[in-house]
């Protein structure tokens, strides 16, 4: 009896031990790539960032200059203000847009909701540059069609990517109108929402809307706050549509921190000055990440 | 009764309203976009505005393949596409068997760090990325587009974990006791399994490589090796965009897409539904 137990703890001591060797061999690769293409490069970008750099010359180093002359840029205050705008205006009107799409997808009484669901979705397939171009042709004063079907109601329409003002709301409809994966993530958390909660609810006589604003939403409380979470991390990465688009402009209305980040390293070579600007990049990401997880952690243990 | 039903119907009718509404806007861009490559230029920015191009021609089609190498930007787009594909579904399954299906100290706090790097922003890295390949002479090949998928890229890599997750332990516990190795419960046990999750992620995977744009433009310096988005992007910072050709080029791009979305909606939502919150 003894020898057998014996057996068996060490058989399974010793297969565990082969377990950790195994799991080591499996995430090999994913480690080397985290070193090499994230953490090795997050290091070297900090020493960057300490240096003027112009990618000919070799990097000299210049301490925190970097860092207290982002303080005193204009056009970097602009980029964050810009960034920001877009992060307290943009991601909440996206999101009030996503939930309700998603919450009238998913309501048991309307017809032909898959269909409709397909619609939201497919432009989140469409590559950035065609987006990007097909938005310049719509947002056109004259001739574009958005302010065409402001006309049919009266409205006539501001000249959007040419202005000042309204270029960051034409950025916000371009951002409303590729929502389709929160909505689908949305979509799937209502459905994990016990149906016995609506019909309850039903009995008593509540209005959709009234069912939508005190079951649906107070439950789906998680994943709005994942999505939202992505959101402020992809405006912060925004680049692509600025860049085609307008470039940042009319006089900077449109620079955002990505690309004002990318046209410092790779317009005017200042890899020192983007490096300093990336780290930046990295706090912030990280404080918004761990404030996510936070949460999360927060919520489930409720 | 009779005045509850009555608010019942109206209520629909509300509702649909402010769906085919909401529909109609997000589906306005194609409509515009698919009419606008049969218009000539001269129709493009007229005024008054009009839906209907004045006669269907294919005219921007034709000149679109006759005015750029189109061929060439294609096979360079497939070619970063292909080693995507490939990539990412070997390295990452690999990976994820590892997080998923073997226990080890610490797992799922190292796991947290899969999580943190599938949100960090690409230009926290891209700046150094692109001195390092600078410095290894990679900058004008294909090979930081390619080369780094076979590391595993942290997205997969998450959902392919879920997946393995809810595969039941005692099937490699007993393929264990029948003395298999892990590679081999790995490679013929988990990947049969989970054909349908390595189809998301082999389409996700296509799709985000087709549509880049950001690694191409900065990892590929030679207009040689461009992609049809750095294609298009080029014939729009033209001093004289040519419209009527970038409209022709965005319904060629947009076309495969959409036949593979339709063709695997299926995997598509359930991919997209997956990257929530489930599991």
């Amino acid at each position: 009896m003894k020898t057998i137990l014996k057996n068996k703890s060490k058989k399974t001591m010793k297969s565990s031990t082969k377990e950790i060797v195994a799991a080591m061999i499996f995430i090999s690769p994913w480690v080397i790539g985290l070193i090499a293409f994230t953490l090795i490069p997050i290091s070297s970008s900090f020493y960057y960032s300490l240096t003027d750099y112009n990618v000919l010359d070799q990097p000299e180093f210049i301490g925190l200059k970097n860092y207290t002359k982002l303080l005193n840029d204009k056009v970097f205050r602009t980029a964050l203000y810009n960034t920001l705008y877009m992060v307290v205006l943009g991601v909440p009107v996206t999101t009030l847009v996503a939930i309700s799409v998603s919450v009238l997808l998913n309501n048991k009484n309307l017809r032909g909701t898959s269909g409709f669901s397909v619609i939201f979705f497919i432009p989140t397939l469409v590559p950035t540059v065609i987006a990007s171009l097909l938005w310049i042709w719509m947002l056109q004063p004259d001739t574009g069609i958005i302010n065409r079907i402001l006309g049919y109601v009266g409205i006539t329409g501001p000249g959007w990517i040419a202005s000042p003002t309204w270029a960051k709301p034409a950025f916000i409809l371009m951002m409303i109108w590729t929502c389709g994966n929160a909505i689908i993530i949305y979509l799937a958390g209502l459905q994990d929402i016990p149906m016995t909660l609506y019909e309850s609810a039903s009995i008593d006589g509540a209005s959709f809307f009234r069912k939508t604003v005190s079951i649906s939403i107070p439950l789906l409380r998680p994943v709005i706050l994942f999505n939202v979470v992505t959101l402020i991390i992809n405006v912060f990465q925004w680049f692509a549509e600025p860049l085609i688009i307008t470039e940042g402009g009319p006089n900077n209305a449109t620079n955002f921190y990505s690309l004002y980040l990318y046209q410092n390293a790779f317009q005017y070579f200042k890899m020192g000055y983007a490096s300093a600007m990336a780290w930046i990049l990295l706090l912030i990401a990280l404080i918004i990440i761990g404030v996510l997880f936070k949460i999360m952690k927060f919520s489930e243990s409720n | 009764m009779n005045k509850s039903k009555m608010r019942f119907m109206l209520e629909q009718l509300i509702l649909y309203i402010i769906l085919i509404g909401l529909a109609a806007a997000f589906v306005i861009p194609f409509v515009f976009l698919f009419l606008g490559s049969f218009k000539e230029s001269s129709e493009l920015f007229r005024i008054p505005f009009q839906w209907l191009p004045d006669r269907f021609q294919f005219e921007n089609y034709k000149e679109m393949f006759a005015s750029i190498p189109f061929f060439k930007y294609l096979k360079n787009t497939l070619i970063i596409v292909f080693f995507n594909v490939v990539g990412s579904v070997i390295s990452s399954s690999f990976i994820a068997y590892g997080f998923a299906r073997l226990r080890w100290p610490h797992r799922d706090k190292v796991f947290m760090i899969v999580l943190v790097t599938m949100i960090l922003p690409f230009q926290v890295t891209m700046v150094p990325l692109f001195l390092m390949f600078t410095k290894m002479g990679w900058i004008g090949t294909f090979l930081p587009l390619t080369v780094t998928c076979f590391f595993g890229n942290p997205f997969f890599i998450f959902l392919l974990r879920q997946f393995f997750l809810s595969i039941p332990e005692e099937l490699s516990e007993s393929a264990r006791i029948d003395g298999a190795g892990e590679f081999r419960i790995y490679a013929t046990m988990i990947l049969p399994l989970s054909k349908s999750v390595l189809a998301t992620v082999a389409i996700f995977a296509f799709i985000r490589t087709w549509n880049d744009f950001i690694g191409p433009l900065v990892f590929l310096a030679d207009d040689d090796l461009y992609t049809l988005s750095l294609a298009a992007q080029l014939l729009r910072s033209n001093l004289d965009p040519r419209w009527h050709i970038l409209l022709a080029l965005g319904v060629v791009m947009i076309i495969p897409v959409l036949i593979i979305f339709f063709v695997l909606k299926k995997y598509f939502i359930e991919g997209v539904a997956m990257s929530g919150l489930k599991g």
